[in-house]
């Protein structure tokens, strides 16, 4: 590195100004500001939630584009591929209504079957248009995101924060109950729960509601133990808080961060755990779609067409690609020493 | 250490009396006999074999018998094969799986920790990013997606390995990758924050001081303490793949436990579906215990916590 000389006369004392000395010059952030400042510099994070949003707008939009209702079955029209106007035209996008046969034969099946319609995702071995069957299927995905937040933020926090605070006999037999809760596996409770009654979204919420709080309830008991020997709250007692107040008024707020991790990095398991019952049968039932469904159906004509499971795949791929995306970066930003 | 033991143990044998108790209440509530050619026998035949099985007797007697069975390891008779024993099935089925799950779980764990200890190492370049979106879409593609993909484009397309079955090595390939792909994304994040941390320690300045080779240091000094926090993930990862065998028996279709299962669930075999579910929750118990001891002993200031209770 190369070292300019300064002449000694460009120097010049600077003012000492103490009234300025105190003086801040950023504005102040609070920790919410400044959880968001990070966020925003996290691009992968930024990018998954517009994903997350057009996705959740596509899913409550996309069913009521075509015409077609999601049960509605055309055996004319069985297991066409996607073709969309415009777009069948550019020779390298896969959406020209074109299918290869085993022999390595290209026809189109649209012309073969006289089909004058688009179907913009194609329709199933029934007929069935699935761009309207994708999108029923987000929205169960984007159903139990929605619940699984639900669940983790009311009972889980309730749970936790009423075991630590109040302590003693009371969070002995709370974490009893949670001992005995967390032995059994999350799947033996849909199981359980899919004999007691149907198959489906029903029993799938139920098996949610009995097992999916316990990680944030345990989260939650322990950041309350610690808070509540803290001085702001001794305070707050101190002043005639009630209990009640003390919790929602004081260490909420602080738990808020930690809510909000645990929330987010249960979404992705929830999600998964509902594609996969529906893809093992244990979930939602024909007619109804949800993309493990899709996806089980696609599977079974995955050599002849490939596409049938190829679109819901990625569709379920994208959305817990951008919840842990998302997630990752919500805890980078709001818990700097949980960052890996 | 021996009192929380003991009481982790009591606890765990509470969790599994009650969700025993829970299932044969269940299969009482079903409609439905255990006998799947009930129409062919006569009505002697029945009564023996009602009374054989304990039928006619009242429910409570049942159940205490149910439950003696089951302490001897005895988990009732499958609807769908003629009188077939559900502890037969099991056995019979818990090669495949067994083999499957530790193939998945030593290939995804040795690859993972590569994977992250070259990202730690290279933190911050372009090896780190490819690491970590491998890691992210490990972390988000479902198994079941991923089998399917592997299955069409390699085993199909480029016909490189068999699609499905399980006749021998090569038929291993493609559902042990399937399988492995989480617990390679896991162990490659959890190994890449612990080098990180541990390469940043007094110990690792001394032996760069003390003109340690670059291999020495990585190998010899930072992984054997970053891997510690790295088997205590193991459990739950054990824990994942039992549920992640079932889809990817069931898409490979290997005659394993997990495929049992599923095959079991679509012509409502009751019994084996309960005593595979007994099965899944006593390993899952079990698993927990071992990952909650191995803490224990890997991270003192836990054992001593422990200990005070």
């Amino acid at each position: 590195m190369e070292q300019e000389k300064i002449a000694k006369e460009m120097f010049s004392p600077a003012q000492l100004d103490s009234a300025k000395s105190e003086e801040i010059s950023k504005p102040s952030l609070n920790y919410w500001q400044d959880a968001w400042l990070r966020v925003k510099k996290n691009k992968g994070a930024i990018v998954s939630l517009v994903i997350i949003a057009i996705l959740t707008i596509m899913a409550l939009v996309g069913p009521h584009l075509t015409g077609h209702t999601y049960e509605e079955q055309n055996l004319q029209h069985n297991n066409l591929p996607p073709r969309i106007p415009v777009l069948e035209n550019v020779s390298w996008l896969p959406f020209d209504g074109n299918l290869t046969r085993k022999n390595g034969d290209v026809y189109n099946a649209y012309e073969q079957k006289n089909v004058e319609e688009y179907y913009w995702f194609g329709t199933d071995s029934l007929g069935r248009d699935l761009f309207t069957r994708l999108w029923k299927g987000t929205q169960v995905s984007l159903y139990i995101a929605f619940l699984a937040a639900a669940i983790d933020m009311i009972i889980g926090v309730i749970y936790g924060a009423i075991s630590g605070f109040v302590g003693g006999r009371t969070d002995n037999i709370m974490q009893r109950v949670i001992e005995i809760l967390s032995g059994i596996p999350n799947l033996v409770v849909v199981i359980l729960m899919t004999i007691l009654l149907d198959p489906g979204i029903l029993s799938i919420t139920l098996a949610l509601t009995i097992t999916g709080w316990i990680t944030m309830a345990r989260v939650i008991r322990a950041q309350v133990l610690k808070l509540k020997n803290q001085e702001y709250v001794l305070a707050a007692r101190t002043l005639g808080l009630s209990n009640g107040k003390i919790i929602s008024k004081h260490l909420v707020p602080n738990l808020a961060g930690v809510i909000i991790i645990n929330t987010m990095f249960t979404i992705p398991s929830a999600i998964f755990f509902e594609a996969f019952l529906s893809f093992i049968g244990l979930g939602l039932q024909p007619p109804d779609a949800s993309l493990g469904t899709l996806i089980d159906e696609g599977f079974k004509v995955l050599q002849l067409y490939p596409y049938q499971m190829i679109i819901p795949a990625t569709v379920i791929s994208l959305i817990m690609i951008c919840f842990n995306m998302v997630a990752d970066g919500l805890r980078d930003a709001l818990d700097p020493k949980m960052r890996d | 250490m021996a009192k929380y033991l003991t009481q982790r143990i009591i606890y765990m044998v509470v969790t599994l009396f009650l969700i025993a108790s829970f299932t044969f209440f269940l299969m009482k509530i079903i409609p439905g006999t255990p006998f799947s050619n009930a129409d062919k026998l006569s009505d002697t035949q029945l009564s023996i074999m009602i009374d054989k099985y304990g039928l006619d007797d009242p429910v409570p007697v049942q159940y205490a018998n149910y439950m003696m069975n089951l302490l001897k390891g005895d988990l009732g008779v499958s609807f769908q094969f003629n009188n077939v024993g559900v502890t037969d099935i099991i056995i019979k089925s818990l090669g495949p799986s067994a083999t499957l799950g530790g193939l998945a779980i030593l290939f995804g764990t040795f690859f993972g920790v590569i994977l992250g200890v070259v990202a730690a190492l290279k933190q911050n370049t372009w090896v780190d990013y490819t690491s970590t979106f491998i890691a992210v879409l490990g972390k988000s593609i479902p198994s079941f997606v991923f089998a399917g993909l592997l299955q069409y484009y390699i085993g199909v397309k480029l016909g490189w390995f068999p699609v499905a079955f399980w006749r021998g090595p090569e038929y291993m390939v493609l559902p042990t990758i399937a399988l492995a792909m989480f617990p390679l994304a896991t162990a490659s994040r959890f190994v890449r924050t612990e080098m990180i941390e541990v390469m940043e320690s007094d110990y690792i300045t001394l032996a760069k001081a003390k003109g340690a080779s670059w291999f020495e240091i990585a190998f010899k000094h930072a992984l054997r303490n970053a891997l510690i926090p790295v088997i205590t993930v193991l459990g739950p990862l054990v824990v994942s793949l039992m549920t992640g065998s079932l889809v990817i028996e069931k898409i490979f279709g290997i005659p394993g436990i997990g495929e049992q299962f599923v095959k079991s669930i679509q012509v409502n075999d009751y019994p084996v579906i309960m005593g595979t579910t007994l099965l899944f929750a006593g390993l899952f118990v079990l698993v927990i215990l071992i990952v909650d001891l191995l803490y224990g002993v890997i991270d003192p200031r836990i054992r001593l916590a422990g200990g005070k209770k």
